[in-house]
């Protein structure tokens, strides 16, 4: 597959290997993040007058989820302020590695080396989300609750664990970065087998060993890679690279796909349909279950919640792919042929065709994100001005009305985006590659054995426009 | 160029050729109304902790609707999404809005007061006539599958 190196164009490795644009983007988010939390804990509790709910919420989740992960995938990571105190204190700089650092630089246990802790986290929080998402109180000892696990991590821990296998939100950012346009691989790998001190993971003067744990001449997907820039500093070949490539060329690979990973794909699918029917469905029942916290109906809508997608959701994908499996294994032209099995078991196959659902899950996301983002954007202008909610008028915005944006089109947009969505993962399902090893099957037995997890995608999808849309 | 759409063509193409032709065609095709003349509808909605009652509105393209809010507890209102109307009611003090139902399809009723914690997903729906959208979103998505694979069995 075709690619172009952006770090040739003239300005761009220059502007990623210098650490002052990334500082300055970090100091920026980093006063916004502590804005945030001060203004949860000390402004109006009235979620839509309060910059920690209006910023975090509407405004960082627009941007997150409509623009930085569909098209720089972990782009976010690379300037997100929760790592940066802890960073600072690990490394014992702001910039350049000078002196030692702080903490006990302990290995991550091998048993956790895997994103479970990462799928239990974002549970935990969706479990509470409606009230996060409204309560500036809550949002602000959330957010500072990150901040204190994360400077923890990193004086226990060597390099960033806590982003590598404990922040919510690096998990499916992780996930769907997958689909990103934008990748950081080595230009030439033979040019690493020969280089001996391998930088770009020990470090250097020039940069630190990849805080993300990754070794990046083994790089082939995005999902670990926190697009830092420490490997572009501590390359002495320039054997680095940004490259722009077709949209989700990760998922094409069959290598590096885990169960764990596939079960982020089950959560993050079905967290959108949740949240789609809960906050912007018409059912106030289902509101008042998800926001009265230790109430009977919260315990129900709970178990609800992680019955379906730790087990309806994952339970109807696996009989899909099992279906499909047989079904493909029995037909006459394979069995004529010679048997061919892209995968030895029902499990392999059903983490291989999970992968269709990342597109799926991030079409569902922005779609949900749309209906959300647009009808709430304009409280953004009266929290400029009076980011506590405390009467100030800084920027003589503060009396701007709700005006929710583009509210005719919103829905067109929405199927739009869900069509995408279903396609791409239908096509996902389609070329889903046979297990490193196995031999390649047939294009028709391909076929036979995605068609029931299309249909399952469809079901997903017309089940979200119903939510949706209709 | 020729050479790259030809090749394009051999490999299957033109069935996305096709898809396109008949995804525009569904998407610019109206769709038989079997709905009910034009009439006036009132319809009262009461308001109270972040939910309408009732959630859901029906009405026929061309109906005179008149929306009566009430609300129970504190002021709440109604904007309706792609309609750009909306109307408030402070508890015991109903409010009325009339207008022409005439642009069909599903939209929200959303709440334009802020009203308590859950405001920003206080949500209602109205539907005026059957929702285009959805059925022909379904139609495209389920033709487009089937090129799909049709272009998969003979790859």
């Amino acid at each position: 597959m075709s690619r172009l190196e952006l770090t040739r164009i003239p300005g761009i490795k220059t502007a990623l290997r210098s650490r002052w644009p990334q500082l300055v983007l970090r100091v920026i988010a980093l006063a916004g993040f502590a804005l945030a939390i001060v203004a949860g804990i000390s402004g109006t509790p009235v979620g839509s007058r309060n910059f920690a709910i209006v910023f975090v919420w509407i405004g960082w989740w627009a941007l997150l989820m409509l623009v930085a992960v569909p098209l720089f995938g972990r782009g976010w990571c690379s300037i997100c302020p929760i790592p940066m105190p802890g960073e600072w204190l690990q490394q014992g700089s702001l910039l350049k590695p000078q002196g030692k650092g702080l903490g006990l630089g302990w290995r991550w246990p091998n048993k956790l080396r895997n994103i479970w802790l990462q799928n239990g986290a974002f549970v935990l929080v969706a479990l509470f989300s409606t009230v996060i998402l409204t309560s500036p109180l809550t949002s602000a000892l959330v957010l500072a609750a990150f901040l204190v696990v994360a400077v923890a991590a990193s004086l226990v821990f060597e390099r960033r664990a806590f982003c590598r296998y404990l922040c919510p939100v690096g998990g499916f950012i992780g996930l769907y970065s997958q689909v990103a346009p934008l990748e950081l691989r080595v230009k030439d790998s033979s040019v690493c087998a020969a280089h001996t001190e391998k930088t770009c993971y020990q470090g250097s003067a020039e940069g630190y060993g990849c805080p993300w744990q990754v070794f990046p001449p083994g790089l082939v997907k995005n999902t670990y890679c926190g697009t830092c820039m420490e490997c572009l500093r501590t390359c002495p070949h320039d054997n680095l690279t940004i490259n722009l490539r077709p949209f989700g060329a990760d998922l094409e690979k069959p290598s590096g796909r885990k169960l764990d990973e596939a079960f982020k794909a089950f959560i993050m699918l079905g967290s959108a349909m949740i949240y789609s029917a809960v906050m912007l469905g018409p059912w106030g029942f289902l509101k008042n279950a998800a926001y009265n916290i230790g109430s009977l109906q919260w315990l129900v809508y709970a178990a609800a919640f992680l019955t379906f997608i730790f087990l309806a959701l994952p339970g109807l994908f696996y009989a899909a792919v099992a279906l499909g499996q047989a079904l493909s294994s029995n037909n006459a032209q394979v069995v004529r042929v010679r048997q061919r099995r892209p995968f030895s078991t029902h499990r392999q196959a059903f983490i291989a065709f999970a992968y269709s659902l990342v597109p799926l899950g991030l079409a569902a996301w922005i779609a949900f994100s749309l209906s959300f983002v647009l009808a709430n954007l304009s409280y953004l202008w009266p929290v400029i001005s009076d980011p506590l909610g405390w009467g100030w008028d800084l920027l003589r915005t503060a009396q701007a009305p709700w005006t929710p944006y583009l509210s005719g089109v919103t829905p067109i947009l929405q199927a739009g985006v869900l069509l995408v969505g279903l396609l791409w993962a239908a096509r996902t399902a389609l070329r889903t590659p046979a297990a490193p090893g196995a031999r390649p099957v047939l294009p028709r037995q391909q076929v036979i054995q995605a068609l029931p997890v299309i249909l399952f995608c469809s079901a997903v999808s017309f089940g979200l426009l119903g939510l949706l849309v209709a | 160029m020729l050479k790259r759409l030809r090749s394009r063509l051999a490999n299957g193409g033109w069935k996305w050729g096709i898809f396109s032709i008949l995804m525009l065609l569904i998407l610019i095709s109206p769709v038989p109304a079997f709905s009910a003349p034009p009439a006036d509808r009132h319809i009262k909605i009461n308001a109270s902790s972040f939910e309408y009652d009732p959630g859901v509105i029906r009405v026929n393209p061309g109906d005179r609707v008149t929306l009566e809010l009430s609300s129970t507890d504190v002021t709440h209102g109604i904007a309706i999404d792609g309609y750009n109307l909306q109307v408030t009611a402070e508890p015991g003090q109903n409010q009325s809005l009339t207008f022409v139902a005439d642009q069909q399809g599903t939209y929200r009723l959303r709440c334009s007061v802020t009203c308590g914690a859950l405001h920003p997903f206080m949500i209602g729906k109205l539907h005026v006539g059957p929702n285009t959208l959805l059925l022909k979103s379904i139609l495209i998505a389920t033709l487009g599958l089937a090129v799909m694979i049709w272009t998969g069995t003979r790859q």
